[in-house]
């Protein structure tokens, strides 16, 4: 019998799963890295303005998921998907929109790469890329260094460069900087692997409070990250036998930590919960 | 005391703490060594001031600015042997660079590797090319197609510019130029790549995430990332380019004067020293040649320093 754990969710949305409509649809998605299939035959929502969680033991095909949703995976020769995942409307599989799509869903790498320029160049990047005026840049900025939980920590040396930061700040940092174009939705694979403890809360914290406007998806090692932070949880799994990744279960991740359907679902998170 | 921070030291760090030195014979012998480079730089200095002692206490500092060569009244004086070298240098690396660049982008792109691997071997083939062969193929092949495709048009077209006016030449300060860039283009090319290849894919991936296109990604992100690698990779061409013998005296013209165009006939430092060393005769002539060696030298130096306080200058930000 599992442990009923003591905070699994966010509270504000125990009370009211599932009622958000569906910004991702994703249908009979199969992955493949030239011959290798790394996904097989995955479908589930995501649900809008939510965090939904990506758990599963290494290998088993996260990132290659995450990577699907902004079609991160063009920059890998011979990779290709199948199946349709649609966001709001448009199947973003065979979308030629790739800009777009990648200014309408942001991404968070497990190691913040900040530019090799100042923390103001960093943020205003991608603004610039699209030529909006500078004033309403600097405005910009600081909106998205303040959503980011940034700005008072950096306010004074805006222009100092942006690799001076520590970890955690760097990674907020990149937040803002993907903040700076107003996606819909952010991707984080592992955001929070590189840091400690209290920077670990900050990014926590942050992505809650993002969760009132951006649809959040984010991929996790740290099964009480995914509970903490997150209202509906992705569990995946790697076919022993044909060595690709499939969704085991999806559900309010309450309901996924509490009362598991699928037995492996129940093995993994007590397995690693002790 | 020692053992016992060492101690408290292995508690926190684990097994590093234990890391042998390096046996004495080794550390005296790798210290000679890293002093013999520096160590033989002075002797050559010193050895070849001594050599040039008529000359330079003849000429003095107006033998830097003199514009005569002249064996037979013993004047002489490098200016436009330097010119030649500096302006022959920098042309190449302006021609060389850009084109050594975009190449490199394209052989550190991930993808079609068999393609780009060949490539790349090719290119780093090119750099085993002994210089005289260069030499001849530029006499025989580059000089004739260059004054054919481009000093004739460019003259025809821009001759109003003075620098490029004519009358165009197949031995010229230009040609060389185009054989210096040819020749360092593989170094250039082979190190450039492997510097971008080593930028982290985190960035590239990240300025993909944000919308960027191939090119923004590369222009804004890569290259900035690169720069001081690619920086590097240039000294390394300006060095070669300056000390360029055979290959440049073969199509320079070897005329000793500061043309007034790019397509006249011109002359460098090494070139004066390889072609004349053998038929100078007396006291003060060898000197002046030792002396011209002295001032490649010193021009190579000057260039690395600038270089590097550029390096520095431009270390501190960079924008889109
Ligand atoms: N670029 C690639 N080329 C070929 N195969 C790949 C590539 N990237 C990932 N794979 C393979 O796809 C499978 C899934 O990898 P993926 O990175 O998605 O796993 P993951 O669940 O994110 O693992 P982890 O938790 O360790 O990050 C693995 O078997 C991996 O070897
Ligand atoms: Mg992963």
């Amino acid at each position: 019998m599992i442990q009923p754990m003591a905070h699994i969710g966010r509270p504000e949305l125990r009370t009211m799963p599932g009622a958000a409509p569906a910004k991702f649809q994703v249908d009979s998605l199969s992955f493949f890295y030239g011959k290798t299939q790394a996904l097989k035959d995955i479908t589930f929502q995501i649900p809008e303005k939510r965090i939904t969680a990506i758990i599963g033991p290494s290998g088993c095909g996260k990132t290659t998921l995450l990577r699907v949703f902004n079609r991160m995976y063009d920059l890998v020769p011979d990779a290709r998907a199948k199946g349709s995942v649609v966001l709001d409307g448009e199947d973003i599989l065979t979308t030629t929109k790739l800009l777009l799509l990648r200014q309408k869903v942001g991404m968070v790498f497990q190691r913040p790469s900040p530019f090799p320029m100042s923390i103001r160049d960093n943020v205003a990047f991608a603004p610039r890329l699209l030529g909006w005026k500078s004033t309403k840049i600097s405005e910009i900025v600081q909106q998205s260094l303040e959503r980011a939980a940034l700005w008072d920590e950096v306010s004074d040396r805006l222009d100092a460069p942006a690799t001076s930061l520590s970890g955690g700040q760097q990674q907020r940092l990149v937040i803002a900087r993907c903040l700076a174009v107003s996606p819909d939705v952010i991707l984080m694979d592992e955001p929070c692997s590189a840091l400690d403890p209290v920077a670990t809360l900050k990014i926590e914290d942050l992505m809650v409070q993002l969760a009132h406007d951006y649809t959040i998806v984010i991929v996790t090692h740290n099964m009480q990250q995914a509970a903490r932070v997150s209202d509906f949880t992705a569990f995946m799994l790697m076919n022993t036998d044909h060595r690709y990744g499939e969704l085991i279960e999806f559900a309010p991740t309450a309901d996924l930590f509490n009362q598991p359907q699928d037995s492996r679902t129940e093995a993994y998170i007590t397995g690693r919960f002790g | 005391m020692r053992r016992s921070v060492a101690a408290s030291v292995d508690k926190v760090a684990g097994p590093p703490a234990a890391f042998p030195k390096p046996p004495d014979r080794y550390r005296t012998f790798t210290a000679l060594v890293s002093w013999a480079a520096p160590a033989s730089l002075i002797l050559i200095v010193a050895v070849l001031i001594l050599q040039a002692r008529p000359a330079i206490t003849r000429f003095g500092l107006n033998f830097l600015i003199g514009t005569e060569w002249n064996p037979v009244t013993l004047n002489f004086g490098a200016l436009p042997a330097i010119f030649g070298t500096v302006v022959t240098s920098a042309i190449a690396i302006a021609i060389a660079l850009p084109v050594g660049i975009a190449v490199a982008v394209v052989l550190a792109e991930p993808g079609a590797r068999g393609i780009r691997a060949a490539m790349g071997i090719g290119i780093e083939l090119l750099a085993a090319i002994p210089s005289v062969v260069y030499g001849i193929w530029a006499l025989y092949v580059l000089a004739p197609w260059a004054l054919l495709h481009l000093e004739i048009p460019i003259t025809e077209h821009l001759g109003f510019i003075g620098f490029l006016s004519g009358p165009p030449g197949q031995s010229s300060l230009f040609t060389a130029s185009l054989v210096l860039a040819i020749m360092i283009l593989p170094t250039l090319t082979a190190v450039s790549r492997d510097v971008i290849r080593a930028v982290p894919r985190g960035l590239r991936e990240s300025t993909v995430a944000l919308g960027a296109t191939w090119w923004e990604t590369v222009w804004h992100v890569i290259l900035p990332a690169a720069r001081a690698g690619i920086f590097g990779a240039t000294i390394l061409a300006v060095g070669r380019a300056l000390a360029e013998t055979i290959a440049v005296t073969m199509v320079i013209g070897n005329r000793f004067e500061i043309p007034h165009s790019i397509f006249s006939p011109a002359y460098t430092l090494a070139s004066v020293i390889a072609n004349e060393f053998n038929e100078a005769t007396g006291d003060i002539y060898p000197a002046a040649l030792v002396e011209l060696g002295l001032v490649l030298i010193l021009v190579t130096l000057t260039v690395n320093v600038v270089a590097l306080l550029l390096v520095r200058s431009a270390q501190a930000r960079v924008t889109i």
